[in-house]
């Protein structure tokens, strides 16, 4: 028996540019960026101090049936919540729900919530022996349980913005988080896909929820140097493929879609936005701080999917055209990524490569890190659905080692049916997604 | 539907919990009904409600023991999850005789392609070692010895190591076991509470099914002696109540009536999911057969799955599609291997599921029960958990139990280490959150 198809019903986001479908493709379509100074903490004097920020404006009570049961939902869960209650709802299925929840399942890439800072540090310079070089245990324990709420902890494990989800939804089926850094949503949607094809659900809610928006999250990657430090106008700042490119910019939000079986959404009389063809993943198995120089593993990620979709990356289709026709880049932005994912396409798709649009949202809405996968792989949707794909911001310098069409500054009107979505992890783990315009 | 055509079995196993790295040690504690409950011997505990924690301490394990030379530098950025579950990476390669990159083979010749190794592994909310991070703090004080964010920001953030965030990414237990035995296949981390190393045992073997490697290292991680997660255990209502005068042999009770929560635990481990057809190419040995897996949600009626209701019907959910998937009915297996934490909502809720796919088989039907040694060791659970199926099947010996009674009307009741006829075992683990994993084990001729 052939595997069944697996088709797109529903998307919805929460991002620095809103938080409905049209009005964020919208303003991705012309070019606008959802970077400012950073208000989520005082980062006045961090090395980076701007960032793309959910805007004031958004409230997950406006989306979900019952907000008290959602009450202890930290930022995670919030952007989650937004996100997949518009899908569910443009899939249909908040109107007429599944018939069995333990056929509805969920896998998300939803990173690790936001530590209360202000009170932990405190903690910490309370039960701090100079002499010792140590935290004193017992006066730790004692001024924690006085200072950190019970639920906003447990809030921060990986799994509760599915917990959320799960109860907001009713699914009852297969239900996971992975973590995969910058490929978990990738990663997520394209095991969600499997369990489907598998048999093992009728539908599964896809995608990330992730904010790294807090002092120790602008730490960490100022510490590593990944992070633009660019000074002056924020907007400017993320600069994928430009030979001024310094880094990437931190985003926040929420991508979340909805994906079925094509029985079960004819079944029920749902419109397919797109198919699902394939997915690959890979590991580079190389080195915690960098990526295989020759982008091994973005490679394998990326002809694994081609494979499965029974592309083949190095012939132009019956008419003429490239056999991919947007890829939505992983494109953060730092020196090493763009020019290794450059590299690794020029090796997937040969001489063909050049032909290809690519460009990456991150330098509008910035990185949202575990869920950047979920929001460009609605993109490459919309793309599909619209025959426009989104322009690279802030690209005027041309680096000349990097010779790919990465679409600069202007969104471009072009038929597209079959995209291909890239992510890769810090440390290695890869992901790429090719989803096609759905012919019943 | 489209089921498995290929077999799947666990060719190594590479367990790690109180007892030490490696299923010797955890199956002779098992098997004496030794506890694995103490005092913790890097920080004082006793300020938490509960001040024992059952600890893979130092002294029982070094990382740099196990792994090459040429990558002992890079364990200065493993927090202690990581060491781990890279630990018991090494114990399951060397029991299933694999040779990889990390043995430097002379010839250049490792077992498996690297491009048909994957590697999947459960992972948990990684705490930022205290005395490191406080240590840096210190610097940012304002003249009234308050933190001062902006000399943070300009200065003092630069007193943490550059790799810093690096220790506590949670993918970063698979990027360091994928580095060191170079597995270039498919490759995940899952973050399910104490459901994420069965969800990564039962993801490896689709993956393998599926042919898109022969063999993954797979399991999953976690360290909770630490203060941030101890914390969370005691806010999630997991600790027992006690004091350093009770005995904490006695504190972790599975499905008793007088069952009063856990410990923090440190455990995990990785094995080795291999098909049959790669075991029988290279002439390796199958020790288990993976027949089949299951995963579900549950209701969780304060929704963030602190607690469980009482039906466990999530619970029982997991492990019928886990039967189903490896075509077994109820009635053929032999012993069950519950989370059996001693914290009495999941303790009912397990047994609820129990009953309901049992039935009338619960009351005898055998129980294993593991967290009087592992303690609460949240993605690693799943992993000791399933090594333990595997050495039970291998030796046709069910281990000894302690500390538990009939009460909940399933078979928990103390016992010593006894000779079984076992072919099929169902290990299962509910988690924090609500998420549910089962995967069925089967005796290799």
């Amino acid at each position: 028996m052939s595997e069944p198809r697996i088709v797109v019903t529903g998307m919805g986001w929460v991002t620095s540019l809103g938080h409905s479908l049209d009005s964020v493709w919208k303003r991705l379509l012309n070019g606008e960026s959802g970077m400012a100074a950073t208000t989520r903490f005082n980062a006045s004097t961090f090395p980076t101090s701007f960032a793309a920020e959910v805007k004031k404006d958004y409230d997950y009570r406006s989306f979900v049936k019952d907000p008290a049961v959602h009450s202890t939902a930290g930022l995670n869960s919030q952007f989650a919540l937004g996100a997949a209650s518009q899908a569910w709802k443009q899939s249909g299925l908040a109107a007429a729900p599944p018939k069995d929840p333990r056929r509805v399942g969920l896998y998300l890439g939803a990173g690790e919530g936001v530590l209360d800072f202000d009170h932990y540090v405190a903690i910490m310079l309370h039960a701090w022996n100079a002499e010792t070089g140590k935290v004193d245990g017992v006066k730790w324990a004692a001024e924690a349980m006085k200072r950190l709420g019970r639920l906003r902890e447990i809030e921060q494990e990986p799994n509760m913005p599915l917990a959320h989800l799960a109860r907001e939804l009713n699914a009852r089926g297969p239900a996971y988080n992975c973590l995969t850094a910058c490929a978990a949503s990738t990663q997520a949607i394209g095991e969600a896909f499997s369990i489907l094809r598998r048999g093992d659900a009728d539908v599964m809610i896809g995608g990330g929820t992730h904010t790294m928006i807090h002092p120790l999250g602008v730490t960490g990657f100022n510490r590593l140097t990944a992070l633009s430090e660019r000074k002056g106008d924020p907007t400017e700042a993320s600069r994928p493929f430009s030979q001024d490119r310094g880094g990437f910019v931190m985003g926040e939000g929420s991508g979340m879609v909805i994906l079925e079986t094509l029985d079960h959404a004819t079944a029920r009389g749902a419109t397919p936005l797109a198919e699902v063809k394939g997915y690959g993943s890979s590991c580079d198995a190389y080195r915690i701080t960098d990526i295989q120089p020759e982008g091994r593993g973005a490679a394998v990620a990326m002809e694994a999917a081609l494979q499965q979709a029974g592309i083949n990356p190095l012939a132009r289709d019956a008419a003429g055209r490239p056999p991919i026709h947007y890829i939505s880049a992983h494109g953060t932005g730092t020196k090493e990524n763009d020019s290794i994912e450059t590299k690794a396409v020029k090796r997937v798709f040969g001489d063909l490569a050049g032909s290809i649009p690519m460009s990456s949202i991150k330098s509008m809405m910035g990185h949202l890190i575990a869920a950047a996968g979920a929001v460009e792989f609605i993109t490459c949707v919309l793309a599909i659905r619209d025959g426009v794909v989104p322009p690279t911001r802030n690209l005027r310098t041309p680096d000349p080692e990097l010779d790919l069409d990465y679409v600069p500054n202007q969104a471009r009107k072009v038929a597209v049916d079959v995209c291909l979505s890239n992510n890769f992890g810090f440390g290695g783990q890869n992901d790429a997604l090719v989803v096609t315009r759905f012919t019943p | 539907m489209a089921r498995s055509s290929r077999r799947v079995v666990i060719s190594g196993i590479g367990p790690i919990a109180s007892p030490g790295l490696g299923i010797d040690a955890m199956w002779t504690a098992l098997c004496e009904g030794r506890s694995g409950v103490g005092l913790c011997s890097t920080f004082d505990a006793s300020g938490f409600e509960c001040p024992f924690v059952s600890q893979v301490a130092p002294d029982r394990f070094d990382v740099k023991s196990v792994v090459p030379k040429s990558y002992r530098k890079a364990t200065k950025v493993m927090a202690r999850d990581i060491e781990l579950a890279v630990g018991g990476a090494f114990e399951a390669v060397r029991t299933a005789e694999l040779v990889t990159k990390a043995h430097e083979p002379a010839n250049g010749k490792v077992t498996i392609a690297a491009d048909r190794m994957g590697c999947q592994i459960g992972a948990g909310l990684i705490a930022a070692e205290e005395n490191e991070l406080t240590a840096a703090l210190v610097t940012s004080r304002n003249a009234s010895g308050a933190f001062d964010i902006t000399a943070w920001g300009s200065i003092g953030m630069q007193n943490l190591t550059p790799l810093w965030m690096l220790k506590y990414l949670p993918n970063m237990l698979a990027c360091h076991v994928t580095i060191c035995h170079d597995c270039q296949g498919p490759s995940n981390t899952i973050t399910c509470g104490e459901a994420s190393a069965l969800l990564s045992i039962g993801e490896s073997m689709r993956v393998i099914v599926r042919g898109h490697a022969d063999a993954c290292l797979s399991g999953g991680a976690e360290s909770k002696v630490n203060l941030m997660a101890i914390l969370r255990q005691q806010y999630a209502g997991r600790l027992a109540k006690a004091t350093l005068q009770d005995d904490p042999a006695t504190l972790v009770r599975p499905f008793a009536k007088n069952a009063i929560g856990c410990v923090a635990g440190d455990g995990g481990g990785i094995l080795v999911v291999e098909a049959a057809d790669s075991v029988a190419a290279r002439g390796g040995k199958a020790l288990a057969e993976l027949a089949g897996f299951g995963a579900s949600q549950s209701f969780c009626p304060d929704t963030v799955g602190a607690e469980m209701a009482p039906e466990g019907d999530g619970i029982s959910d997991a492990m019928q599609a886990a039967l189903d998937d490896a075509g077994v009915k109820a009635e053929s297996v032999d012993a069950v291997i519950p989370f059996g934490c001693g914290v009495p909502s999941f303790d009912h809720a397990e047994a609820s599921g129990i009953r309901r796919v049992f039935g009338n088989r619960a009351a005898t039907l055998p129980l294993v029960t593991i967290s009087t040694i592992t303690g609460s060791c949240g993605a690693g659970f799943g992993a000791v958990a399933a090594a333990v199926g595997v050495q039970c099947l291998r030796t046709g010996m069910l281990p000894a139990r302690v500390n538990g009674d009939a009460s909940l009307g399933i078979d928990a009741a103390p016992i010593a280490a006894r000779k079984a006829d076992l072919k099929t075992i169902l290990v299962c683990t509910p988690s924090l959150g609500g998420q549910n994993a089962a995967i069925v084990l089967r005796r290799v001729a």
